[in-house]
């Protein structure tokens, strides 16, 4: 720890310009552009390029942006409360978040157990197993999907080949295609993080809650599932925030009364080609994420304060 | 855990991993479809792969899409490395909690909300848009990911070869490229390859930042979906999907051997000591 303190002073120029390279470039090319979404989204709509009219023009200095203070607007903000498709699109993309996030823990949850029960030599290759689908594209998983859940597509095929059904399951283009694309795309998400912490587990306490007579599935209850809730509630994080705004997923499985923020802002942006309403629209879902994203850091370092 | 696996887990292992791997699979079996329809077997033919050399516009966008990886990827290793540096070895400095910040939030941040806010600020500059743009695009959000790798690796880093080699008289630029370099090398490759593959697999960053004559291959593949699924696409992606898989797993038998060299390395130096 002295290390750690004694460090800085000893700082020369050049490791002050070594630190300030990334540092600099995430300035400019991460926070600045936050800043610049939230100015646009308090402009007006223009039929010029770039299409909107600035809401602050620097070139004017000081004055200038005094008067350009008072001439924001938040009239794209009261335009998303105003127009039902925006509120039903944020509320719809939390849902169909929610629902897929609960799917991929039902369907993760026994494979990291499993993971978390196998013999060691295994696990290596396990984990891989679970790694490598996260490496292959994402645009390529849920392409990948449209084959099988079409209705002339391979599952159908399959299960009227079963005999289980004599017409086609319509899947794709609805909810359903979205929540199997987010649960299959995410699943590695969950399972990593989950398996980190079943994996920790003590196994000498199921030993003994068995020998004092506890059923197994008791003790499932009372010791594995508390014992693995920091993976679970990280798994969970890590699959619902970018659930919320995906836009490949739904643009490509969904239905066209499939609403979800991130296709809404698409939409807005490249075929309505209104960048302030855009811009808005992102400033709202960003507000939205913020609380699940502090959560989520919180826990994180709760964590590892833990291990420390 | 120490106990045996039971039935009911190596069945959920079983069906767990099939969910995982056999759309993939599917895909690349219908890739050596005879038939235009996708999902109606006409016989094996590799035909698709014939057409696909014959695509002209398929290969250049290919071509876009590596240089944009290559070089975004190079760029986000370098900066995203010394980030890893600066978070794991600085101390207190003046806006840290910003800087990592700054660093985790574009691991979970929407790819929409990323997209549009970098287009917003190229417009701004005035900047025109095209292959440096989505080249910068990429490289700001993979740099964070090289970061995250990287810092893993340097966390349980023995810090005490590196004072050695100080006390020795070895100057700190050359310490780094000697001493802590190659003891970060597997992070700092993996870092990279990550980086890599995020840039080749971007949609929707790309397509907010890019300009004209910058098509990339997931934007091609994603304008030819939408008009429907047809075996050429099957071949792109089976092509792109084994590319990955193989430098996946060379990647991770080499950081094993790697690893299993120095540690004997270790083993022996310190053997030696005593």
């Amino acid at each position: 720890m002295s290390e750690q303190i004694a460090t800085p002073a000893k700082r020369t120029i050049g490791g002050k310009l070594l630190i300030a390279m990334p540092y600099l470039w995430l300035l400019v090319f991460f926070l600045a552009p936050f800043l610049i979404v939230f100015k646009i989204s308090l402009s007006q709509i223009a039929v010029s390029i770039p299409p909107y009219t600035p809401a602050i023009d620097l070139a004017e200095g000081w004055q200038g942006l005094v008067e350009a203070f008072r001439e924001f607007s938040f009239e794209n903000y009261i335009w998303l409360t105003e127009d039902a498709l925006y509120w039903k699109s944020y509320v719809s993309s939390v849902v169909i978040a929610a629902i897929s996030t609960l799917f991929t823990l039902l369907i993760g949850y026994p494979i990291a157990y499993g993971m978390a029960r196998s013999p060691q030599a295994w696990r290596p290759t396990l984990l891989m197993l679970v790694i490598l689908p996260f490496w292959t594209s994402f645009l390529i998983r849920v392409y990948a999907w449209i084959g099988i859940l079409k209705n002339e597509g391979l599952l159908n095929q399959f299960l009227m080949m079963l005999g289980l059904i004599d017409e086609p399951l319509v899947i794709l283009n609805t909810n359903i295609a979205v929540y199997i694309g987010i649960v299959y795309s995410y699943l590695p998400f969950l399972v990593l993080p989950l398996y980190a912490s079943l994996e920790r587990l003590d196994g000498s306490l199921l030993e003994a809650a068995e020998d004092l007579g506890c059923p197994p599935w008791k003790a499932f209850w009372k010791i594995t599932v508390p014992l693995s809730l920091p993976g679970v509630i990280a798994g969970c994080f890590l699959v619902f925030i970018p659930a919320v705004g995906e836009f490949v997923i739904p643009d490509l499985l969904g239905g066209s009364n499939t609403l979800m923020i991130g296709k809404t802002l698409w939409v807005e942006f490249f075929n309505n080609r209104d960048w302030p309403v855009s811009s808005a629209v992102a400033v709202i879902l960003l507000m939205i994420l913020v609380i699940p994203i502090v959560l989520f850091q919180n826990q994180q370092q709760k964590m590892s304060e833990k291990e420390g | 855990m120490t106990r045996g696996p039971t039935w009911f887990n190596i069945t959920s292992l079983v069906l767990g991993f099939s969910f995982l791997y056999l759309p993939i699979v599917l895909l690349v079996i219908y890739s050596f479809n005879e038939s235009r329809l996708v999902t109606v077997w006409g016989g094996f033919s590799t035909k698709w792969y014939a057409s696909l050399l014959q695509n002209e516009q398929l290969l250049d966008a290919a071509w876009v899409t590596l240089r944009v990886a290559f070089a975004s990827a190079t760029i986000a290793t370098v900066l995203g490395t010394l980030a890893a540096l600066i978070l794991v070895r600085s101390g207190r400095f003046m806006g840290r909690s910003l800087f990592s910040g700054m660093i985790f939030a574009p691991l979970v941040m929407p790819e929409v909300i990323l997209g549009l806010s970098l287009l917003l600020l190229f417009v701004a500059m005035g900047t025109a848009r095209g292959f440096w743009t989505v080249m910068l695009a990429h490289t700001t959000f993979a740099m964070c990911y090289v970061a995250v790798v990287v810092q893993s690796r340097l966390v349980g880093f023995d810090k005490s070869i590196e004072e050695a080699a100080e006390d020795l008289g070895c100057p700190p630029v050359k310490t780094f490229f000697l001493i802590t370099l190659p003891i970060i090398l597997p992070g700092v490759i993996a870092g990279w390859m990550l980086a890599f593959t995020l840039s080749l697999d971007d949609l929707v960053i790309a397509s907010f930042t890019t300009g004209p004559g910058a098509t990339t291959l997931p934007m091609k593949i994603y304008s030819q979906v939408r008009l429907g699924v047809t075996p050429e696409i099957n071949a792109v992606c089976t092509i792109l999907v084994g590319l990955v898989t193989i430098c996946v797993i060379a990647a991770s038998l080499v950081t094993k051997r790697q690893q299993v060299q120095r540690e004997r390395d270790e083993r022996a130096a310190f053997g030696a000591d005593g």
